[in-house]
């Protein structure tokens, strides 16, 4: 059984509004092997994205524990979340999140800046990385010229570039006509044919489909998980 | 990331939005700007007031009516309102009970008015004696100096200072001619060598006549001297016959009737006061370089709250608080810094300007201050909206609309 890469443990999420407790995860462990392709489902509301923010250590949870590469993430340091953010996570976003008026290479370069890589190998891994998407002829177009799937390619490359321990994607095909969708949808499987750990949220079974792991969630509680073929 | 991946970012930052870059800017521009022309123009005046003191000679003490207290200005305006009770008789008093005096000369001033064929000039006129041209260090540049013989015989001739010779005769020499003084005739008998530096504060000491102290007394109606000017044998007797005139003095007159006034003392009075406007003027000018610095807070904060999304997605790739910190901190200073140099530059090409018309003075001081003024003030209305974007969250950030 290949190495574990990612554990939660007992993960809840509590909401506080107006004095009014509101539970949007509770009690959800798992467990993420490398190479793993993993999709999440679950109706709207029913935690998915909650999960993956606590999962990518861009929030904290409430209680239960986060484990990467073994190792407890110390959720009160603001600086340690970051850093496991820059080493550790690739987030794919629904809504791409590219900085407007910065060229395609230099968002994929962020994450590198703040990795202290140098100007000139941060250049390098960054066209590499957008080659590798398909776009080696737009580095220079700024998100405003490309299309929806060309910028969620550019959103992929940044996520890919610090090669991560493991890419979570939030509905990356979301916003996606369902030929653009596709080809990232390819993207993703490229991805895990060259042995990258994805987990990927979804609301379609087509999609889902192409993952070899399908964890189905509702009201804040797994209520399937279900290790195909 | 290192300082140079912040000013380039903060650069590009700033360039995407130049106008509103320039427009904080502003602020600062004018502030710094105004600090260097203001404290250049009061260093000049300090400057110049020097030199004309020390053109006068530093061994000279003037007798005035009155208690004036040099600490206090305010009662300089009143000493001249006081009636004197200084005499003539004084002079022979404070030559003879003094080893150090050299010469001594009473004044009474009064406004002149004077007309030359149809040309009315308005001159500071002053009743003296012989001595007095050389207790102030005048020259004649043509004709001859008022004589002893002059005021002993009340002549009616007059001294030109070079502004009213040059105002009423141009360039030709005015000795040999009449004017007329409030309607009586007076004979030009000669014209004083320039003194000042030029410039239009400049012309201040030229702009004098002379006529015989006792011709003034009856030019003014007058009976008393309204100051007695005293020239020391060497700058080193100043202390000592200061001493000695109000030992003299106080035999006949009480403490308050008369002030003994050392030129350097006055001089050191006026360049205080001149240093405090100076500083009041610097002070001044300082309150729009705060205005400014309110000014870059505010299109800080509007920046932070435009780039939410940003500040959101740097974190989710690893931007730590401390990064954000000093990116939107190092803008903010780069913004005042260079609002700053352009500020400097504007002041001084102003001051260099003004050099035509007022002697101005770009000290060091005033332009350390301004620049450091201004990074300082980038970094203190800075550093509120830098923590602000430090500490969101990056969650709520990427969902910010
Ligand atoms: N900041 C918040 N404050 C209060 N409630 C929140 C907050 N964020 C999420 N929730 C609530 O938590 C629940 C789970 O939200 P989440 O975004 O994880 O749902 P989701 O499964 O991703 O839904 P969708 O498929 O529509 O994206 C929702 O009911 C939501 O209203
Ligand atoms: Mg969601």
């Amino acid at each position: 059984m290949p190495e574990e890469i990612l554990r939660i443990t007992h993960i809840a999420k509590e909401y506080r509004m107006d004095g009014v407790v509101f539970t949007a995860l509770s009690d959800v462990s798992l467990t993420i092997r490398k190479g793993e392709f993993t999709a999440i489902m679950g109706p709207s509301g029913s935690g998915k994205s909650t999960l993956m923010h606590i999962i990518g250590c861009l929030d904290r949870p409430t209680a239960g524990s986060v484990f990467i590469e073994n190792h407890k993430i110390a959720m009160s340091s603001e600086q340690e979340l970051a850093k496991i953010r820059n080493e550790h996570i690739g987030f794919v976003f629904q809504q791409f999140n590219l900085l407007r008026r910065t060229s395609a290479l230099a968002n994929v370069e962020l994450p590198l800046v703040y990795a202290h890589i140098p100007a000139k190998a941060r250049k390098e891994k960054a066209l590499a990385m957008l080659a590798e998407v398909g776009l080696q002829d737009k580095t220079d177009n700024f998100p405003s010229q490309l299309s929806g799937g060309q910028q969620q390619r550019v959103a992929i490359a940044r996520a890919l570039v610090t090669n991560p321990t493991i890419i979570l994607a939030d509905e990356p095909t979301g916003n996606l006509d369902s030929k653009s969708g596709a080809e990232i949808l390819q993207l993703f499987e490229n991805l895990h044919t060259k042995g990258a750990t994805i987990i990927l949220v979804t609301h379609d079974e087509h999609v889902a489909a192409h993952a070899k792991r399908v964890i189905r969630l509702a009201d804040g509680v797994i209520v399937s998980d279900k290790k195909g073929k | 990331m290192n300082l140079s991946e912040y000013i380039k970012l903060a650069l590009r930052a700033l360039r995407t939005n130049k106008v509103r870059a320039i427009l904080t800017m502003l602020g600062i521009i004018i502030g710094v700007s105004s600090v260097i022309l203001l404290v250049s123009i009061g260093t000049g005046l300090q400057e110049y007031v020097t030199t004309q003191f020390q053109s006068l000679g530093a061994n000279t003490i003037f007798v005035m009516p009155g208690k004036i207290d040099l600490k206090n200005m305010q009662s300089a305006g009143t000493s001249m309102m006081t009636v004197s009770k200084l005499e003539v008789s004084d002079i022979e008093d404070i030559q003879r009970g003094s080893s150090v005096v050299a010469f001594a000369s009473p004044a009474v001033a009064g406004a002149g008015i004077i007309t030359y064929r149809g040309k009315t000039i308005s001159t500071e006129l002053a009743g003296i004696w012989e001595n007095y041209f050389q207790i102030m260090n005048f020259t004649a540049e043509s004709g001859d100096l008022i004589r002893q013989s002059d005021v002993e015989r009340t002549r009616k001739v007059i001294v030109l200072g070079d502004k009213p010779a040059t105002d009423l005769f141009g360039d030709s020499d005015p000795v040999g001619s009449y004017v007329s003084l409030g309607g009586v005739r007076y004979l030009v008998k000669g014209r004083l060598a320039a003194k000042g530096s030029g410039g239009a504060m400049g012309a201040n000491i030229d702009d004098h006549a002379f006529i015989p102290y006792t011709t003034a007394l009856r030019q003014f109606n007058q009976s008393k001297p309204y100051m007695i000017v005293v020239k020391t044998l060497s700058q080193a007797d100043v202390e000592q016959a200061s001493v000695d005139i109000n030992r003299v003095l106080l035999r006949r007159l009480k403490e308050d009737d008369f002030t003994v006034m050392k030129q350097t003392d006055l001089l050191n009075t006026i360049t205080q006061f001149l240093s405090v406007i100076t500083v009041a003027l610097g002070g001044i000018a300082a309150i729009s370089l705060l205005v400014g610095g309110i000014g870059i807070m505010n299109i800080m904060l509007v920046s932070v709250t435009e780039r939410t999304r940003e500040i959101g997605l740097r974190k989710a790739v690893g931007a730590t608080p401390r990064d954000i910190l000093a990116q939107f901190l190092i803008e903010a200073i780069i913004l005042s810094l260079f609002g700053g140099i352009i500020g400097i530059i504007i002041g001084a090409l102003g001051s260099l300007a003004l050099n035509a018309v007022i002697k101005t003075y770009i000290t060091p001081w005033s332009v350390m201050l301004a620049s450091g003024f201004s990074a300082l003030i980038g970094i203190i209305f800075g550093v509120a909206p830098a923590i602000r974007a430090s500490k969101l969250d990056p969650i709520e950030a990427l969902r910010y609309e």
